[in-house]
């Protein structure tokens, strides 16, 4: 049994690494978005910004009348998010779910100096209402995580996500598809031994890949880990896998790729949005955020984030641990179930 | 010994009976040739033995006993259609099958059997549809299998491959190994197979060794013309007859008599030509129609 499931994870392992085009991509895309994010922030190009505001006074009828905040209120492509405390939005500032905190009552506001945005809209705000008496600036307290850092595990979160749902979705259904599986299925090689090599190529792959990017953007940004990286291999590991049997689970029947390629992309492009790679969903909808949890990308970037920015420890982590574990055994015991060795 | 035995094997599709009642045995060491057109029921007959369908009804003995565990280990199998992974080279390929067996065969046996030699570290992608097929032979032979199954082998190749590959079955079949195998190409099955069966609709409709075959019912000659537009010419013609796509073609017993007819009803000669009856012929007879209609 091990000697097949070997023969099955080299096969594919060189399938990959010679494919060019294919292996190429994968590492090459998250460093173009690495590369490609930066440059634009240098450039201050961005065009949506989020602003927190603390306390009921951030209600313009009840805020204290100030020219500066009721004109600066008006301003178009800034969102406003309402906080209790300022205790707690300046977690949110830290991390970049907001790009600047204002309170209106005390006539303050706060900004990261790492943050482009945060700049771009400290601009907006002292524009406005001109002639009028000024918020007065407050220092950021805390560790303040650059802009990139926090971008970054989405961006890894996200390579993974399309390399692990696209690199065995798409390529089972393929084998499906042009009788490879058909010509396995007479051989003793078992299904059980079939997905668990899929798996663990997918996986030494991801992991490879992913460990990569992660050195050579560290060294391109000086990124730094707050937390244990065995944490971080661990989440990324486990997401990556929970991933990888999302993807098995699609292909675990259809022998047509433009189906498995529809799938997939009903699946990839929510992921992207709601799993706050590209931004937070701070403010959305309760129901947008509470769909954002049913995906395992949600999980592992929130994972990521907290163990590279903050240095959370695993143990303060254990439910979204917890649903990427279940999440990863319900999609493969669906569809080991479910896999066919042929199309019918 | 038998190595095989079907009995009345049935599968049945949910719009149509592929296999209806199909039963023959195989002794050991023999080359048992499955003839018929495309949609005869051929394939689906051996993929059921093979196992990659469920049968309907009926039983396979494999050794006379039902297919076990071992079954998988012992026979080799070449598909109709199969794909290789297109990044592998030749000899990773075979390794990579030879892997999946416990019991395999020996590298340098395939490679010399199947004429391998000289692509051995080419890419998949990067070998002639000839030496596609002599590779899935070998993969076919790779756990040294007592049973071969050939779906096909030669469609699609140019004579000359077609030739290598015979000569390849020739030698399996030197080595003391079973092969069934599935053609609708006549001299194929009437050079490599010992024992032949035809089928057509599902059902086999005459088995037996060729020679005895056509002995039993293609014992005389064929004529066939072409370019004969009207049928009324050979209306009162004591042979029959069959109209195909380009051609008229006349079964007789008796040459002679029949060409004097032709040429008493004026038929023009030109482009006739004569040969002994085969297995095709033999197919029309039985069946009404060509075996690659």
């Amino acid at each position: 049994m091990l000697r097949r499931m070997w023969t099955i994870f080299v096969a594919r392992n060189k399938e990959f690494y010679r494919d060019r085009a294919s292996f190429g991509w994968s590492i090459l895309f998250p460093f173009l978005v690495i590369i490609g994010f930066s440059f634009l922030f240098d450039q201050d190009r961005q065009a949506m910004y989020k602003v927190g505001l603390i306390g009921p006074s951030a209600q313009p009828e009840r805020a204290a009348r100030s020219p500066q905040y009721d004109d600066f209120r008006k301003t178009r492509f800034v969102e406003f998010v309402e906080f209790a405390s300022a205790d707690e939005a300046l977690p949110k500032l830290l991390h970049h779910r907001i790009d600047m905190l204002v309170d209106p009552g005390a006539g303050e506001y706060w900004v990261s100096r790492s943050s482009p945005r945060g700049y771009v809209v400290e601009k907006l705000l002292s524009s406005s209402g001109s002639g009028s008496a000024q918020f007065k600036k407050r220092e950021v307290e805390g560790i303040e995580i650059p802009y990139v850092e926090w971008m970054f595990p989405g961006i890894l979160g996200m390579n993974m996500m399309f390399s692990a749902l696209f690199g065995v979705g798409y390529v089972v259904v393929r084998y499906r598809k042009n009788g490879a599986l058909k010509r396995l299925s007479v051989t003793p090689l078992s299904p059980f031994e079939f997905l668990t090599a899929q798996i663990i190529s997918r996986m030494v792959i991801l992991i490879a890949t992913t460990s990569f990017v992660y050195a050579g953007c560290a060294l391109m940004y000086r990124f730094e880990c707050r937390g244990s990286y065995a944490a971080l291999v661990f989440v990324f590991a486990l997401g990556g896998f929970s991933m990888v049997a999302l993807g098995l689970l699609i292909a675990a029947r259809s022998a047509s790729e433009e189906f498995a390629g529809g799938v997939l992309n009903i699946l990839t492009w929510p992921m992207m949005f709601l799993s706050e790679v590209w931004f937070s969903l701070e403010g959305a909808k309760p129901w947008v955020k509470g769909l954002a949890k049913i995906f395992p990308l949600t999980h592992m970037v929130d994972c990521t984030r907290r163990i590279m920015n903050d240095g959370t420890p695993l143990s303060q982590m254990l439910p979204q641990v917890a649903v990427l574990a279940g999440s990863a055994v319900l999609f493969l015991a669906l569809g080991s179930v479910l896999f066919q060795w042929q199309k019918k | 010994m038998n190595i095989l035995e079907v009995n009345g094997l049935v599968k049945h599709f949910p719009e149509v009976k592929a296999v209806d009642g199909v039963s023959f045995s195989i002794p050991a060491g023999s080359c048992f040739g499955l003839l018929g057109p495309n949609g005869a029921g051929k394939t689906t007959t051996i993929e059921v033995i093979e196992g990659i369908q469920k049968r309907t009804s009926g039983d396979i003995l494999y050794k006379g006993a039902r297919r076990g565990p071992s079954f998988r280990q012992e026979v080799g199998i070449q598909l109709q259609n199969t794909e290789l992974p297109q990044f592998l080279t030749v000899r990773e390929t075979l390794n990579f099958y030879r892997n999946l067996y416990d019991r395999r065969a020996d590298l340098s046996w395939l490679i010399e059997i199947c004429r391998l030699e000289e692509i051995m570290d080419r890419d998949n992608w990067k070998i002639s549809g000839g030496q596609k097929q002599r590779l899935l032979l070998a993969i076919a032979l790779a756990n040294d299998p007592d049973l071969v199954f050939l779906d096909e082998p030669t469609t699609g190749l140019d004579p000359q491959a077609r030739r290598h590959l015979w000569e390849i079955v020739r030698q399996i079949r030197i080595q003391g190994k079973t092969v069934v195998l599935t053609t609708h190409y006549m001299e194929e099955a009437q050079i490599l197979c010992e024992t032949i069966a035809i089928m057509d609709h599902g059902k086999i409709i005459t088995m037996g060794e060729p020679e005895d075959l056509l002995a039993q019912y293609a014992r005389g000659s064929t004529v066939v013309l072409r370019g004969l537009a009207r049928d009324d010419a050979l209306s009162g013609l004591q042979c029959s007859w069959d109209r195909l796509e380009d051609r008229v073609e006349i079964r007789t017993e008796n040459v002679n008599e029949c060409l004097r007819e032709l040429i008493r009803n004026d038929v023009d000669l030109t482009a006739m030509t004569i040969r002994s009856q085969n297995l095709e012929d033999l197919f029309l007879m039985l069946t009404g129609h060509s075996l690659r209609g």
